[in-house]
């Protein structure tokens, strides 16, 4: 019905390395949707086949009904123009532009958005959400804290306005504290814009407690898919990744 | 003694055009290019070829020669520029070694080792240039350098500059902001080419000899030193750095020693200059962006303030 991003049936390969086998999964649009695993599962190279970066060998990506990435070389769009579409990933590692600063990056953020009104608008909003953007303004990302820099790279990625936004890893390195502020913002935007949210994260719990549906990974297949709510309470779940 | 300076002035001007199209290349887009040599040669054979067989006035052979060299800067840029660093630096360096041996062999296009001679001066108002007459040639030089000067600055400081600097400190996240990483390098590349063609064209008439051995790989290492030793980033510090490492290199001819210090004793100043400057100043002499002070403590007063 309402299925905003439809994945199926996709292969992506790295020389003879097969990362991901045959993955199918749909996002509904306003979910918010997580996909835990282990290390070299595959959840970032999906991340990567949906945002373009990453070529896939069989199956295809479609987002609102259009061909997005596919196994066709012909129909694959570039990472810049499915950003320009409205799905904006914050990458691993967060990537914040460091030698530019907190503002520099979040002007960037908006890179396609020509009209400054917008861009103002847009810029008051996230520093409401993140008053400590504010703060460091005129400060170089690069100096920026761990918690600070992600939260830079989630306002950048809000920037343009995306209908999904794709988060991979936004917990990696961080302080369980600052971890549990950042996943509080990511429901707060799907509250708020009603965005639809797509974390790949290993810190199972959490990001199980934060969204509607959950995908399972293991080496490149997808073993379980269920409400978030049900797979907190599955045994083999428990047992794998909740330490329980 | 004032044509020995007046000689190192010129050549001062050209070293500065390519270092700072250099920066847009490597300083400010983060290619690490180890061509330019080659675009310097494209464009001043351009000019000589050009000049000797149809002669055309420099003029119109000046953004000609540009424009090849930019064309050029296509054409290698659109297989290499996928490649990353190290990568992308060997890759350049085997187009530049093409681009000499093409010079080099090429005997009826490009006479050979013994290049073209009988290039055509340029004419100015019915007033020809004399390339013996310098002080024509250091205004023409110093002319361009402004502009090259004013319109890199200029594109640096646009929404295509921000673009560029973006690419080069995270090209996923760069092309996740709607930057289409692809097309931005290779124009930033053919820009930069586009200069080195247009020094290339003023070292032509101006020698007005064209032999291939001028576009070397040392020149290209040598101007990619220039931006280092200045300050990636910076056209300021390209500047800067043309400036130390040319008339340091120059200094025992300004000087008069050239009779007692041999040649070579310039490639000890410039090993020396280099490894100083690593040590003390990894980031060159100005650095990639001036700080502002003002600014960073009149930020921390205001926190201090508003607590």
């Amino acid at each position: 019905m309402n299925n905003i991003l439809e994945i199926k049936n996709i292969h992506v390969q790295y020389g003879n390395i097969k990362a991901l086998n045959s993955v199918s999964l749909t996002v509904q649009k306003g979910d918010i949707v997580s996909l835990i695993g282990a290390n070299g599962a595959g959840k970032s190279s999906l991340l990567k086949a949906v945002s373009g970066l990453e070529p896939i060998t069989q199956g295809t990506i479609e987002y609102n009904n259009q061909i997005i990435n596919s196994y066709q070389s012909s129909k694959r769009l570039r990472p810049d123009i499915i950003s320009s579409m409205g799905i904006a990933l914050v990458p691993e590692g967060r990537g914040v532009f460091s030698q530019m600063t907190v503002l520099e990056n979040l002007e960037m953020g908006a890179f396609l958005v020509r009209d400054k009104a917008i861009i103002s608008k847009k810029l008051l909003e996230i520093y409401a959400m993140f008053p400590i953007l504010k703060d460091r303004k005129d400060q170089k990302s690069g100096s920026l804290s761990g918690g600070e820099q992600q939260m830079l790279a989630i306002g950048r990625a809000l920037m343009s306005s995306p209908e999904v936004l794709l988060l991979d890893e936004p917990g990696l390195g961080l302080a369980p504290l600052i971890i549990k502020g950042i996943f509080e913002v990511i429901r707060s935007i799907n509250d708020e814009y009603k965005t639809t949210i797509f974390i790949v994260e290993q810190n199972a719990k959490l990001a199980l407690k934060n969204s509607n549906k959950g995908f399972v990974m293991e080496t490149g297949v997808i073993v379980l898919s269920d409400l978030s709510a049900n797979l907190i309470e599955n045994p083999q779940v428990k047992a794998a990744y909740l330490g329980e | 003694m004032l044509n020995l300076l007046l000689l190192v002035m010129i050549l001062l001007g050209l070293y500065i055009i390519l270092s700072l199209s250099l920066n847009l290349i490597a300083g400010y887009t983060g290619l690490l290019s180890l061509c330019h040599a080659a675009f310097y040669g494209i464009g001043a054979y351009t000019t000589a070829i050009l000049s000797v067989h149809t002669g055309l006035s420099f003029w119109l052979l000046l953004p000609i020669s540009g424009l090849v060299a930019a064309v050029s800067g296509v054409l290698i840029g659109l297989p290499t520029l996928r490649l990353k660093g190290d990568y992308l630096a060997i890759a350049t360096l085997g187009f530049a070694e093409i681009v000499r041996n093409v010079l080099t062999n090429w005997d009826s296009l490009t006479g050979g080792p013994r290049g073209i001679s009988g290039i055509k001066p340029p004419v100015l108002f019915g007033y020809t240039l004399d390339p013996l007459k310098k002080v024509n040639y250091l205004i023409l030089v110093w002319f361009f350098v402004a502009i090259t000067f004013f319109v890199l600055k200029r594109i640096m400081e646009s929404r295509f500059g921000r673009a560029l600097e973006a690419i080069r400190e995270d090209e996923i996240a760069a092309s996740s902001m709607g930057i289409n990483t692809t097309k931005y390098k290779v124009v930033s590349f053919s820009i930069g080419a586009f200069f080195a063609g247009i020094a290339g064209s003023i070292f032509a008439v101006f020698i007005p000899v064209v032999v291939p051995g001028g576009f070397d790989f040392m020149l290209s290492v040598t101007i990619l030193c220039m931006v280092v030793l200045g300050g990636m980033g910076n056209h300021i510090g390209a500047l800067i750095g043309a400036s130390i490492i040319y008339i340091a290199s120059m200094l025992p001819q300004i000087l008069g020693f050239s009779s007692i210090i041999s040649p070579q004793f310039n490639q000890i100043i410039f090993g020396l200059i280099l490894v100083i400057m690593m040590i003390y100043k990894p980031d060159g002499i100005v650095g990639r962006k001036k700080p502002d002070f003002e600014k960073l403590i009149g930020a921390s007063l205001k926190k201090e303030v508003s607590r």
